[in-house]
C-alpha cells in the first residue's frame, strides 16, 4: 500500500497516459488527498514501470532472485486456466444454477450431504486453485458449510486426473492410487463432519460481493467473474510468491537427513507438502522422485498437499476469512497426517 | 480501486497471459500441453475486462461516484500487477544450472521387466538424458555399446567444479522442475560457463557417480566432440 501512495505522490511529474477518456469525469466529491483515483495510481505505476525496466531487469540478475522469478512466473501461468475455469464455473453456480437444485441434489440430512458433497468431487477435474471458489460459491447458494468443505478438500484430490498421474507416476503400485483416493476421501469427509459437530457458521466471512439479484444475468456473470478473479487471484499471487521463496531458499540435502527415520520423513514431508504447494496435478511426480523416503511418507505427501498448503492457506483467506482458516487448515493437516499414515501402514 | 481500474487491470493481466502463450514465451515455465488451456483463460480474462469497462462506461459517473463503493472492492487485486510485471517486463529464463545445483538428480526409473529396445538407426543416435541414464544405470549400457549417442543439455558445474551435463524435468511447471544429471569424461567441455547450451557426441561409458545431493545414481558419458548450441525451443525435458 505504501508503495502505491509514493508513486500517487510522484503522479505530479508524471504525466498519467490517460488510456480511457472516461477519466475526466472523474471528479470525487470529496475535496481531500483522496482526489486521486485508483486508475490515475495504476497508470502512474505502470509508467514508472516501464521507465525502470532496465533497472529491475538488472536487479533480478541473480541468479537466485532469476529463479525465484521463474518459478513464482510460472507457478502463476500454470494456476491460471484451473483459477479462471474454477472462477467461471463457481459464477455459473451463482447465477446460473437455481438454488432450489442444491436442495434436490444433496441428501436433505447434513450428516449424509458431506458424504456426497465429497463424492462429487470426483467430477471436477482439476487443481485446488479451482476449488476454492466453487466451494464458495456453494456456500453462497445455500449449501451446508460442512458439505461444501467436504467437497472443497476432496475435489482436487480424487479426480480422475490426479489419480492418473498418481498411477504415472507411480509405475507398478496400483495401491498408491488406492491409498491416495482412499485416504483423500475419508479426510474431506471427516473434515465435513467435524464441522458439523464443531462448527460455527460466524467464522466463514465470505467477501462481499455485487449483489447478483436484479441484474441481467449476464451482467452478474461477468461481475461474479470480476470480483472473484480480482481477489482470489490476488490471494494466488500471495501464494505463489511463498511458493517460490520456499522453492529457492530451502536446500534439498535437508531432506536427505530426515528421510532415514521412519516418524521424521512423515512429519517433514507433510510440512514440505504444505510450504511447497505443487499443484495436485503435479505433486505425485515430485514424490516419486522423493525416492529415500518411505511409501508412507510419501503418501502422507499426497494427501496433505492438495488440502493444505501456502498457496490454499492464502486462497482461503480471502475467500472464506481468517478466523476460519487458523482453524480449519491445522485441524486439516492433522487429519491429513493421521489418515495418510494409517492407509499407509494398511494399504502400502 | 475502481470499476475501470479493475478493468485495466484483468485487460494487462489476460494480455500478458494470450501473449505468453501465442509467443513461445510460456514454454519458459509450463509444459507444451496447457496452451489451449492458458489462450482460453486468457481470452476469458480480456473479455471480462472488456465487458467491465463496456458496463462502467456505459453506467457512467453516476456509477461512480456511488458512495463508498470502492472500499468493498478487493484491494488485494493490486497484485495481479505483479505477474503482469513478470510476464511482460522481465520475463525470467528457464530453469538453469542454479536450480540443477540445487536439487538432487531425478533417479531414472527401469522400464517394468522387459529388455530395452535397440536404439533407433543413425550414427550418431540423438537420445533424451533420461533415456540414456535409465539404459546406462538399469541395462548395464547393453543397448548403448557400440553407439554413436547425440544429447543436448546444459552445463552445470558438479559440487567438485567438473562440468556435468543437465535438463530439467517437468512434470506440470517450474515450481516441480528436477535436474537430470550426466557425468562427463573424455572430451570435457572446460573453461564453458555454467548454463551454456551444448550438443555432445560421445558414447556409453561404465563409469558412476553419486548426486551429493540426494545419493542417487548418476550415470556417465564419454564425451567425443561438443559444440555450443542456441537454447532449443523447448527447455525442458
Amino acid at each position: 500500500m505504501s508503495q502505491n501512495r509514493l508513486d500517487a505522490e510522484e503522479i505530479d511529474w508524471t504525466p498519467p497516459p490517460a488510456p480511457e477518456p472516461a477519466l475526466a469525469p472523474a471528479e470525487p466529491p470529496v475535496p481531500r488527498a483522496r482526489r486521486i483515483g485508483s486508475l490515475e495510481v495504476l497508470a502512474a505505476l505502470l509508467v514508472l514501470l516501464v521507465i525502470l525496466r532496465g533497472w529491475l531487469a538488472g536487479l533480478v540478475d541473480s541468479e537466485r532472485l532469476q529463479t525465484w522469478t521463474t518459478v513464482f512466473v510460472s507457478v502463476l501461468v500454470q494456476a491460471v486456466p484451473f483459477l479462471v475455469f474454477g472462477v467461471a464455473l463457481s459464477a455459473v453456480i451463482a447465477v446460473f444454477v437455481p438454488r432450489s437444485f442444491w436442495a434436490r441434489a444433496l441428501p436433505r440430512h447434513p450428516a449424509l450431504a458431506v458424504p456426497a458433497a465429497g463424492l462429487a468431487g470426483v467430477i471436477l477435474p482439476g487443481c485446488e486453485c479451482g476449488s476454492v471458489p466453487i466451494a464458495g460459491s456453494l456456500i453462497r447458494r445455500g449449501v451446508t458449510p460442512a458439505a461444501a468443505l467436504a467437497f472443497l478438500l476432496a475435489a482436487p484430490a480424487i479426480n480422475p486426473i490426479v489419480l492418473t498421474a498418481t498411477a504415472v507416476a507411480f509405475p507398478g503400485k496400483p495401491e498408491m492410487v488406492v491409498a491416495r483416493g482412499v485416504a483423500s476421501l475419508i479426510v474431506a469427509v471427516a473434515m465435513g463432519w467435524l464441522w458439523l459437530r464443531l462448527g460455527r457458521t460466524d467464522w466463514i466471512r465470505l467477501p462481499h460481493r455485487p449483489d447478483v439479484d436484479g441484474e441481467s444475468k449476464w451482467h452478474a456473470f461477468w461481475a461474479a467473474v470480476r470480483h472473484d478473479v480480482m481477489h482470489a487471484g490476488g490471494y494466488l499471487v500471495l501464494g505463489a510468491a511463498a511458493t517460490a521463496t520456499i522453492n529457492v531458499v530451502v536446500p534439498a540435502s535437508w531432506l536427505q537427513r530426515l528421510a532415514e527415520n521412519p516418524v521424521l520423513s512423515v512429519l517433514a514431508l507433510a510440512v514440505l507438502a504444505v510450504l511447497l504447494s505443487i499443484c495436485s496435478e503435479a505433486d505425485a511426480f515430485v514424490a516419486a522422485s522423493l525416492s529415500q523416503f518411505s511409501l508412507t511418507s510419501r503418501l502422507v505427501f499426497l494427501v496433505v498437499g492438495p488440502m493444505v498448503d501456502l498457496k490454499l492457506i492464502a486462497m482461503q483467506t480471502g475467500v472464506f476469512g481468517r478466523r476460519f482458516v487458523v482453524r480449519f487448515a491445522p485441524a486439516t493437516f492433522a487429519a491429513a497426517i493421521l489418515v495418510g499414515t494409517g492407509a499407509g501402514l494398511l494399504l502400502l | 480501486m475502481s470499476r475501470l481500474t479493475q478493468a485495466v487491470v484483468l485487460l494487462l493481466f489476460g494480455g500478458a497471459i494470450l501473449r505468453a502463450s501465442i509467443t513461445d514465451l510460456y514454454l519458459r515455465y509450463v509444459k507444451e500441453g496447457l496452451r489451449p488451456f492458458l489462450l482460453a483463460a486468457g481470452l476469458l480474462l480480456v473479455a471480462a475486462a472488456v465487458t467491465t469497462l463496456w458496463q462502467s462506461l456505459r453506467a457512467g459517473e453516476a456509477e461512480e461516484d456511488h458512495g463508498h463503493s470502492h472500499s468493498h472492492e478487493p484491494r488485494i487485486g493490486w497484485l495481479l500487477i505483479l505477474p503482469v510485471l513478470g510476464l511482460l517486463l522481465v520475463a525470467p529464463p528457464a530453469l538453469g544450472s542454479f536450480a540443477a545445483g540445487k536439487s538432487g538428480s531425478v533417479s531414472a526409473t527401469p522400464v517394468s521387466d522387459s529388455d530395452y529396445p535397440a536404439l533407433p538407426a543413425g550414427d550418431p543416435v540423438p537420445v533424451s538424458l533420461l533415456d540414456y541414464a535409465s539404459r546406462a544405470l538399469f541395462d548395464e549400457g547393453k543397448s548403448l555399446t557400440g553407439r554413436n549417442v547425440k544429447l543436448t543439455g546444459f552445463v552445470t558445474p558438479a559440487p567438485d567444479g567438473s562440468p556435468m551435463l543437465a535438463r530439467i524435468v517437468l512434470s506440470c511447471c517450474a515450481a516441480d522442475g528436477r535436474p537430470i544429471k550426466l557425468g562427463l569424461t573424455g572430451q570435457v567441455p572446460l573453461e564453458v560457463p555454467a548454463d551454456t547450451w551444448i550438443e555432445v557426441t560421445g558414447a556409453y561409458s561404465t563409469q558412476r557417480g553419486k548426486d551429493p545431493v540426494n545419493e542417487v545414481d548418476v550415470a556417465y558419458l564419454e564425451v567425443k566432440t561438443w559444440q555450443e548450441i542456441d537454447q532449443p525451443k523447448q527447455p525442458y525435458a
